[in-house]
């Protein structure tokens, strides 16, 4: 894992960028310019089962970006993770990965669930889990070993190919689910509250690795969790849901300096303010 | 086999043992001459005459010819059909009916209608045994199906597996350890069906033995057939549970029965 700092402090991460709320946003503006934009949600509405669940999301996010969404329960983040991945399409408005329609799944936008026991192979040990994606992709069975015996090094579960997931911890299983995903060589990662279960120390050791995946591999990341200090140290730009139905609130640039660290970036004047908002804005917006 | 195991095994004999030295010494002292029940020793050498003589191996074989194909078609029809009704749920819906008024139907009550069809021999008697193990791998192999994880078909989903991959890399795999139950059970249910078939009607196999030797008066070598059944249903199903326990090691903890 040697060389991700370097890269990492190669990007700036999301210094200097203006402000933005939705009311200024020009709605749907970049449409016509696929380029500008990976990820972009215009104007999106979705109802399950005849109810509102999200209304009127714009938003749009750049390549290498790490975007964390926050909100009270029932305010639509996992919907909005789940219009990305293609599971849930939006009732109204469009969803865009590089300018093309989100209709179904697509491989080069992974998905990490929370439920990482539920989502292994139980059956398969950790090689063959990590495998999975190669499958799917057909990829040549001859370079698939290198290529695993890499991807299990980097999440550090370098000597553990042999293992089943129920040998394994949760962090170590959580580890695997993210190998597998990164075998899909995506260009987006969806995380749906994906250290929630962990305990704080694998959970700060999990999100270092995410943001130096992230600054090696330029992928961009939605994130989805409950934990604001999570959301402030891991994103860019973390956006606050508001519910009935679920919308966005506000959006709040993160201009904290890179690489960050457990310590100093929580210490960070700029942090603590920024927490400072987001735990009163979550306040404000709970019945 | 550690030492607490064998002396568990070792206790477990302390009954059965008592138990057929009571009857030898008792029958002996009571100058046992009975059409009905025999000496333990008498149905030892009963047993190793019929053995020595090849008449009890025949009959093996036909028995378990019987057997086996009769599972084996059982098992493919129950997980066929398991499968085409966990997987398509419309499918599931319309045939639900259908298979809930042939399920409860004994399977020996099959046993004339088949003889009248089929008439008397293999054909009569792989057709009852296939219909009555075929429930009950249809009914786990369904309920299997229908407790996948969820999660793992949005994995599929997410990894753009087609319908086919799916089947072969999830769902078979997830509901393995319980077809495999299914199975185990399959098997018990076709020796007895097979021998009710072959004591009603069918003269063929073990249960046909019996009966020639119930009626031939020889209570020994009626018994000897009887623990030679016995004999096999429990080498079976210790068979199947060690092939179980290589097959699935780790997961036999959620199938064990």
């Amino acid at each position: 894992m040697i060389g991700y700092n370097k890269v990492s402090s190669v990007l700036a991460r999301g210094a200097m960028r203006p402000v933005e709320s939705p009311a200024d946003r020009p709605s749907g503006g970049s449409r016509a310019d696929p380029g500008a934009d990976l990820l972009e949600f215009w104007r999106v509405d979705v109802e399950l089962q005849g109810r509102p669940i999200l209304s009127g999301i714009d938003l749009s996010i750049r390549k290498g970006e790490i975007v964390c969404v926050v909100g009270p329960s029932g305010s639509g983040k996992t919907t909005m993770l789940r219009t990305l991945s293609g599971f849930t399409p939006p009732t109204a408005g469009q969803v865009l990965f590089q300018g093309q329609e989100i209709r179904k799944p697509r491989r080069d936008i992974a998905i990490v669930f929370q439920d990482y026991g539920r989502a292994l192979l139980p059956w398969r040990n950790a090689a063959k889990n990590v495998e999975l994606a190669m499958e799917a992709a057909n990829k040549p069975r001859a370079g698939r070993a290198a290529e695993i015996e890499r991807l299990l090094t980097l999440m550090g579960l370098g000597g553990h190919a042999d293992k089943y997931p129920a040998q394994m911890s949760g962090g170590m299983q959580q580890r695997l689910q993210i190998a597998r995903c990164l075998a899909q060589t995506p260009s987006v990662i969806l995380m749906d509250e994906p250290f929630g279960a962990l305990d704080a120390m694998t959970r700060q050791t999990l999100q270092d690795e995410v943001l130096k995946l992230v600054a090696a591999m330029q992928t961009t990341v939605f994130f989805v969790t409950h934990d604001l200090e999570e959301a402030i140290y891991l994103a860019d730009r973390v956006i606050a849901l508001q519910p009935n139905p679920g919308r966005i609130a506000r959006i709040f640039d993160v201009d904290l300096p890179s690489p960050r660290d457990q310590i100093s970036t929580r210490e960070h004047p700029a942090f603590l303010k920024l927490r400072r908002q987001l735990f009163d804005f979550v306040k404000g917006a709970e019945p | 086999m550690t030492r607490p195991m064998r002396s568990a095994a070792l206790r477990g004999l302390v009954v059965p043992v008592t138990l057929i030295a009571t009857a030898e010494i008792a029958g002996r002292a009571a100058h046992l001459d009975s059409l009905t029940i025999a000496l333990p020793s008498h149905i030892v050498v009963a047993l190793a005459q019929a053995l020595a003589d090849g008449s009890l191996l025949q009959a093996t074989a036909e028995t378990l010819w019987a057997v086996l194909a009769g599972v084996a078609l059982g098992t493919a029809f129950g997980l066929a059909l398991g499968l085409a009704l966990g997987l398509a749920r419309p499918l599931d819906r319309l045939l639900a009916v259908l298979i809930e008024l042939l399920r409860p139907i004994p399977t020996v009550a099959l046993i004339p209608l088949v003889i009248l069809v089929a008439g008397l021999g293999y054909l009569t008697e792989i057709t009852i045994v296939a219909f009555g193990t075929m429930w009950p791998v249809f009914v786990i192999s369904r309920s299997a199906i229908l407790g996948v994880e969820p999660r793992l078909f949005e994995v599929a989903d997410a990894l753009g597996f087609s319908w086919p991959q799916r089947i072969q890399k999830f769902v078979l795999p997830s509901i393995a350890p319980r077809i495999f139950l299914a199975f185990r059970l399959a098997v018990g249910f076709a020796l007895i069906i097979a021998v009710t078939v072959e004591i009603t009607t069918n003269p063929l196999g073990l249960g046909n033995a019996m009966v020639v030797a119930q009626n031939a008066l020889n209570p020994a070598l009626t018994l000897a057939v009887l623990v030679w059944i016995g004999a096999i249903g429990w080498l079976f199903s210790r068979l199947l549970i060690i092939v179980e326990r290589v097959a699935f090691p780790g997961m036999g903890s959620a199938v064990r029965s």
